[in-house]
C-alpha cells in the first residue's frame, strides 16, 4: 500500500473530507489501499448516504398498518388489499440531466425502474414531475426539450407508460433543472422480495450489460456538488451514464420470470455507486459477507481498474443472489432474454467484502461490508433562518401595479399536452385518466390474473418553489393538501406518500433551515392525511454559481379508488351546471405571497402565504374523493397555481363551455392560492342535496354562478371569449419551444 | 365459437400481454408466439402486437423480419391465415414486405400519443368485413414512425383493390392519404397503426377497439385467397 494515500490530495479528490478519511482509516485499522478509499467514497457521499438529512429525514412519519415496507429499502411497498402490493419510489436525475438532457432523463427513468423491480412488482406506471429554467432561454429549452425526448425515448421503448407529472418553468432552474421520476409498480404480496444476500455459499450473479466507463464517480463528482462557472459543465459530460431501454426491457424481463420461478433468494439493482453498493448492501442487510471476484464482470473495456470497476455506474445491471442449485435454470433465463449473466460473487459468513483479482485469487480491498452504509457520518449541519425572513414576510405581495387581470389570466395558461402526448400513457390499459387531468387514475388489476379488483389507483406529483421560497414549512404542508387533493379529484383516498426533496447546498445554513422546515411541514400534513412517507430520495447541491435553487420539495401522492366502474368527471364542464367552489373559506384581503400571480406578474418574491387549515383539507378532500366515487358531480377541479380564475377558466377550456360567474372581484379574489379547495360543476336539481351533505361534512361551500354560452364572465373584471381562452391555453408552450435552443 | 390466436412476442415487445388480456375478455384463447420458434404451431390467426422489437434499433421492424418467427408466419399468412400487425407489428409487417409501403418518422419528429378518430374505408379484408365503409372509429395512436409512405404506383393499387382499411379524421403524422391502416390485395394480412387493445372499455374512453380484434374470431378467412 502506497504511503501517498494519506496525502490529502488523494482522498479528497475522491470528495472525501479529513475528518471523512480518518474515519475510515479508524474503522480498518490501517491506511485504506486505492480501491477501499474510492468505494468509500462513493458509498459515502450524500448522494448515498444521505448524510446531511438523515438527522432531519427521522422526523418524517413512516409507519401505518397497510404500510408493508417503509423508507430504506429499494422502494416503499404498500398493501392494497386482495394480497395485492404496491411498490413506489421517487428519485431525482437532476445534474445528469443539466449536462446531457437526453441521457440525464433516460437513466433517471431506468434506475427508478430497476428500484421497483428488484422489489419483485412488475413496474406499470412512471411518472415525471420536471422543472426547468424560464422558457425565454434557449438553453433552457435544450434542457427542456432534451429531458422531455429522454423520458419518452426510454420510458416508451422500455415499455412503461408515463402517466403524469408536472411541467415548470423558472428562473430558479436556469442552470439546475429538477428531473425529478417517479415509479411505481404491483406484485402479488407474497412475493415481495428484499434486497438481501443471505445463505453461506449462495451465489452473486451479475445480470445485464458489460460493465464501462461510464458513470464513474457519479454519485460523488457529479450528485454531490455544485455547479459553477470555473467547472465547464461539459467536462463532467463522462459522469452521466448513457441508458438502453431494450437491454433494460430485457433484463425486466428476465429478472421478473426468475423471481416468479422463486430462483432470487435476494436481488439488488446497480444504480449510484455500482457495483460497491449492490454487494456490499445485499451482503450488510443479509447480515453476511460477500467475496467478490473482479475479474468474472463482464467489461466493455479490456483495461479497466479494478476502481472503475467497482464503481462504474454503467445502467441496465442488476445482482441477483441464487443457491447454486439453481443457477442452471437462472443461466437458461437470462440466455432466453439475451442478458449476460457473470457469477461474481459468493455469500462469507465473515461480514467482510473482499474483492478479489481472480476466483481465488488475492485480495484486492478487505472491507467490513456494513460500514459502508452503518458507518457512514452523519452530520448535524448548522442552519440558519434568513435574517430578513420576518421582514420579507410582512412584506404584502398583493400590493401591485393596476392590473389587468384579463392579460394576468391569459398569460398563466398553459396546457402542456405538447410534452405528454409525447409519452405512451396508456399502456398496459389501466389509464382511465391520465396525464393533463387533476390526479392520475389506474384501473388496479390483480398482477397474478390480471383480472379487474373494480378498484383504481390515484397518483399525483407536486411540488411549488414559489410557496416553498416564502415560507418552506407552511408551503410543503399545501403541497401535499394538494397533491392529495388532485387524487380525491378522481375519487382516490390517500394512502401513501414518497419525497423527493430537491434543496441548494447543505452547507448553506438557509438550505439546510429550509430543508428542516419542509421536512416538519410535510410529516405535519403527512400525519393529517394518514399517508405516511414510504419512500424518498434527497438531492442536494442544486445550485449554480453558489446560488442555490429555491427550496423544491417534490411528494408523490398514491390512493385508493374503492369501487371504479365509471370514469371519474374530470375537470371539463358542460352546459347547465352550478359552479361550486368547495373547501376553506377566503377572506377579501388574503395574502398573495408564493402565488404565481404574485411571483410571475408583480414580479414580488416576498409576502406570506395564505392562512392554511389543514384540518379543513383532510375534511374537504374526503369529501370530494366520496362525490366523486358516487358519481354525483359533473365536473371537478382542484384549485391551484394561478388560483380560482385560471381553474376555473381549465373548466371552460376542457369542457368547450363558457362560464358567467361573480364574487371575485379583484386580484386577490381572483388569483390567490389557498389551498384545500376544489370547484365542482353540479346538476342544478341535485345542488341542494349537496349543500346539506356539504354541511353535515363540515364542508364551506360557495356559489359562483353558471356553465353556458361560449364567453368566460367573472362579474365586471374579466370578460374573454371562448376562444381567445382557449388559444391562449393551447399555443403557449408549444409556440415557446418552437422557437429553437442552444446546447450550451 | 372460441378462437384460438397466436400473439407474437419480440424481445423488446410491450403489448403482448394487452393484447392477450383483450382477446380473452372477448372469448378468445390466445397463446405467445416466441420470436425464435419457427413454428406457430395450431393458431388460427395471428397478431404481431405493437412495442419496439429488438429495440427498433437500426429501423422499426429491421431486425425482426430475421427472427425466425417471421419465416413461419409469412408461411402461415401466403396460406391465407389472418395476421393483424398493430403499431410496430404493422412495421415488421411492411419492413416483411408482407404489406407494401413504409413507414417513417411522424411529420413534427414527435413520438405521438393521442385519441384520434378514424374513417373505415374498404371493407374488404378480414377485419374491414366486420365495419361499414365511412365507420367512424375512437382508437388511440402511440408512435414515433407512423407516417406512412409508399410510390404513387402502390398507392393506386391500395385505392384499385380496396386495400385501404383506415384513415385518420385529421391526418396526425403526414401519412400518405391519411392511410391508418391497410391490408394485403387478398385482405387476410392487415397493418394498422392505431392500438385497437386500448380501445376496449368505457374506463379507457372507448370501445371500438373490440371490434376489431372480435373480428379475428369471425369466419374461415383462409378460403379468402
Amino acid at each position: 500500500m502506497s504511503e501517498s494515500l494519506q496525502n490529502p490530495s488523494v482522498y479528497r479528490a475522491l470528495g472525501l473530507s479529513d475528518e471523512e478519511y480518518n474515519r475510515i482509516e479508524t474503522l480498518l485499522g490501517r491506511i485504506p489501499n486505492h480501491l477501499e478509499l474510492a468505494m468509500y467514497s462513493v458509498m459515502w457521499s450524500e448522494h448515498c448516504s444521505y448524510k446531511s438529512s438523515k438527522v432531519h429525514l427521522k422526523r418524517l412519519p413512516t409507519e401505518a398498518p397497510w404500510v408493508l415496507v417503509g423508507p430504506g429499502e429499494n422502494a416503499g411497498v404498500i398493501d392494497v388489499g386482495d394480497g395485492i402490493a404496491v411498490a413506489i419510489r421517487i428519485e431525482s436525475h437532476n445534474h445528469p440531466s443539466a449536462i446531457e438532457p437526453y441521457q440525464g432523463a433516460a437513466t433517471g427513468v431506468g434506475g427508478i425502474l430497476r428500484d421497483i423491480f428488484t422489489m419483485g412488482a412488475r413496474p406499470i406506471a412512471v411518472m415525471d414531475p420536471l422543472r426547468f429554467g424560464p422558457l425565454d432561454d434557449p438553453h433552457s429549452r435544450w434542457i427542456a426539450e432534451g429531458v422531455i425526448s429522454g423520458v419518452s425515448g426510454y420510458g416508451n421503448s422500455v415499455g412503461v407508460p408515463t402517466v403524469g407529472g408536472e411541467i415548470v418553468f423558472d428562473e430558479t432552474y436556469r442552470g439546475n433543472p429538477l428531473v425529478n421520476v417517479l415509479a411505481m409498480g404491483v406484485l402479488p404480496a407474497e412475493r415481495l422480495v428484499l434486497g438481501q444476500a443471505s445463505g453461506m455459499g449462495n451465489l452473486a450473479v451479475l445480470l445485464g450489460s458489460a460493465t464501462g466507463r461510464d458513470g464513474i464517480g457519479g454519485v460523488s463528482v457529479l450528485a454531490s456538488a455544485g455547479f459553477d462557472e470555473n467547472t465547464d459543465s461539459s467536462d463532467k459530460r463522462p459522469s452521466v451514464q448513457v441508458g438502453d431501454p431494450f437491454e433494460e426491457k430485457r433484463l425486466l424481463e428476465a429478472c421478473l420470470e426468475l423471481l416468479e420461478a422463486g430462483l432470487a433468494v435476494g436481488i439488488q439493482d446497480l444504480g449510484g455507486a455500482g457495483l460497491t453498493c449492490a454487494t456490499s448492501e445485499t451482503a450488510s442487510r443479509g447480515g453476511a459477507g460477500m467475496d467478490v471476484d473482479i475479474r468474472a464482470v463482464s467489461l466493455r473495456e479490456v483495461d479497466m481498474e479494478p476502481f472503475e470497476i467497482m464503481t462504474s455506474e454503467s445502467q441496465e445491471r442488476m445482482l441477483v443472489i441464487v443457491e447454486p442449485c439453481n443457477l442452471a435454470k437462472v443461466l437458461e433465463i437470462s440466455d432466453r432474454w439475451e442478458v449476460i449473466a457473470d457469477v461474481v460473487g459468493k455469500v462469507t459468513g465473515d461480514g467482510q467484502l473482499k474483492i478479489r483479482d481472480g476466483f481465488d485469487g488475492p485480495v484486492i480491498a478487505d472491507i467490513p461490508a456494513a460500514t459502508l452504509h452503518d458507518d457512514a457520518p452523519e452530520y448535524e449541519r448548522p442552519l440558519e433562518r434568513p435574517i430578513d425572513w420576518f421582514e420579507r414576510q410582512r412584506v404584502d405581495a398583493g400590493l401591485a401595479k393596476n392590473s389587468d387581470y384579463e392579460s394576468d389570466l391569459l398569460f398563466m395558461l398553459r396546457d402542456s399536452s405538447w410534452v405528454y402526448r409525447q409519452y405512451d400513457h396508456q399502456l398496459f390499459l389501466n389509464t382511465v385518466v391520465g396525464p393533463g387531468d387533476d390526479g392520475t387514475l389506474l384501473r388496479l388489476r390483480d398482477p397474478r390474473t390480471g383480472r379487474e379488483t373494480g378498484r383504481g389507483l390515484g397518483m399525483s406529483t407536486d411540488g411549488n418553489h414559489r410557496w416553498c421560497c416564502v415560507d418552506p414549512r407552511a408551503g410543503t404542508k399545501m403541497l401535499v393538501a394538494e397533491a392529495v387533493m388532485n387524487i380525491a379529484c378522481v375519487g382516490a383516498n390517500p394512502m401513501a406518500t414518497v419525497n423527493c426533496l430537491n434543496f441548494g447546498n447543505p452547507e448553506h445554513p438557509v438550505v439546510m433551515w429550509q430543508m428542516s422546515e419542509a421536512v416538519d411541514g410535510m410529516a405535519e400534513a403527512c400525519i393529517a392525511f394518514s399517508a405516511p412517507i414510504v419512500g424518498g430520495n434527497v438531492s442536494l447541491y442544486n445550485e449554480t454559481n453558489g446560488v442555490d435553487i429555491a427550496p423544491t420539495p417534490v411528494v408523490g401522492v398514491i390512493g385508493m379508488h374503492p369501487s371504479l366502474n365509471t370514469p371519474p368527471p374530470g375537470m371539463g364542464i358542460r352546459n347547465g351546471l352550478t359552479i361550486i367552489v368547495l373547501g376553506q373559506v377566503v377572506e377579501k384581503n388574503v395574502a398573495m405571497g408564493g402565488s404565481r400571480w404574485a411571483w410571475d406578474i408583480a414580479d414580488c418574491r416576498d409576502g406570506c402565504l395564505p392562512e392554511f387549515d389543514l384540518d379543513q383539507a383532510v375534511k374537504t378532500a374526503s369529501f370530494v374523493a366520496g362525490l366523486v366515487q358516487k358519481n354525483s358531480v359533473s365536473a371537478v377541479h382542484d384549485v391551484g397555481e394561478g388560483g380560482l380564475a385560471v381553474a376555473l377558466s381549465e373548466m371552460a377550456i376542457r369542457g368547450a363551455t363558457g362560464m358567467t360567474l361573480d364574487g371575485l372581484s379583484d386580484h386577490r379574489l381572483l388569483f390567490n392560492e389557498t389551498g384545500g379547495r376544489v370547484v365542482i360543476g353540479v346538476e342544478t336539481e341535485k345542488v341542494n342535496d349537496l349543500l346539506e351533505e356539504a354541511k353535515a361534512a363540515g364542508v364551506p361551500v360557495e356559489t359562483l354562478g353558471f356553465s353556458g354560452g361560449m364567453k368566460f364572465t367573472i362579474g365586471d373584471v374579466i370578460d374573454i371569449g371562448l376562444d381567445e381562452l382557449t388559444e391562449a391555453w393551447r399555443t403557449e408552450l408549444p409556440d415557446a419551444l418552437g422557437q429553437g435552443t442552444v446546447s450550451a | 365459437m372460441s378462437r384460438h390466436i397466436g400473439v407474437v412476442q419480440f424481445p423488446g415487445t410491450n403489448c403482448e400481454q394487452d393484447s392477450i388480456d383483450t382477446i380473452k375478455n372477448l372469448g378468445g384463447q390466445a397463446e405467445i408466439l416466441w420470436h425464435g420458434s419457427d413454428t406457430v404451431g395450431s393458431v388460427e390467426a395471428i397478431v404481431i402486437p405493437g412495442g419496439f422489437a429488438h429495440g427498433d434499433y437500426l429501423r422499426c421492424g429491421a431486425i425482426a423480419r430475421f427472427s425466425p418467427i417471421m419465416t413461419a408466419i409469412s408461411r402461415f399468412a401466403n396460406s391465407g391465415g389472418v395476421v393483424l400487425g398493430i403499431c410496430n407489428g404493422f412495421q415488421v409487417l411492411t419492413e416483411t414486405g408482407l404489406l407494401p409501403g413504409a413507414l417513417q418518422k411522424n411529420v413534427g419528429l414527435k413520438f405521438l400519443c393521442q385519441m384520434e378518430s378514424l374513417i373505415v374505408d374498404s371493407t374488404s379484408s378480414a377485419i374491414g368485413k366486420s365495419f361499414k365503409s365511412g365507420e367512424q372509429l375512437q382508437i388511440p395512436i402511440n408512435h414515433f414512425e407512423g407516417n406512412y409512405v409508399c410510390s404513387p404506383e402502390v398507392m393506386c393499387e391500395l385505392e384499385a383493390n380496396g386495400q385501404i382499411f383506415l384513415r385518420y379524421e385529421s391526418n396526425p403524422n403526414g401519412s400518405i392519404g391519411s392511410i391508418a391502416g391497410i391490408s394485403n390485395k387478398e385482405g387476410n394480412i392487415v397493418g394498422m397503426m392505431p392500438h385497437p387493445e386500448r380501445a376496449t372499455s368505457v374506463l379507457l374512453g372507448s370501445m371500438d377497439g373490440n371490434r376489431i380484434l372480435s373480428a379475428l374470431f369471425e369466419g374461415n378467412v383462409k378460403n379468402n385467397s
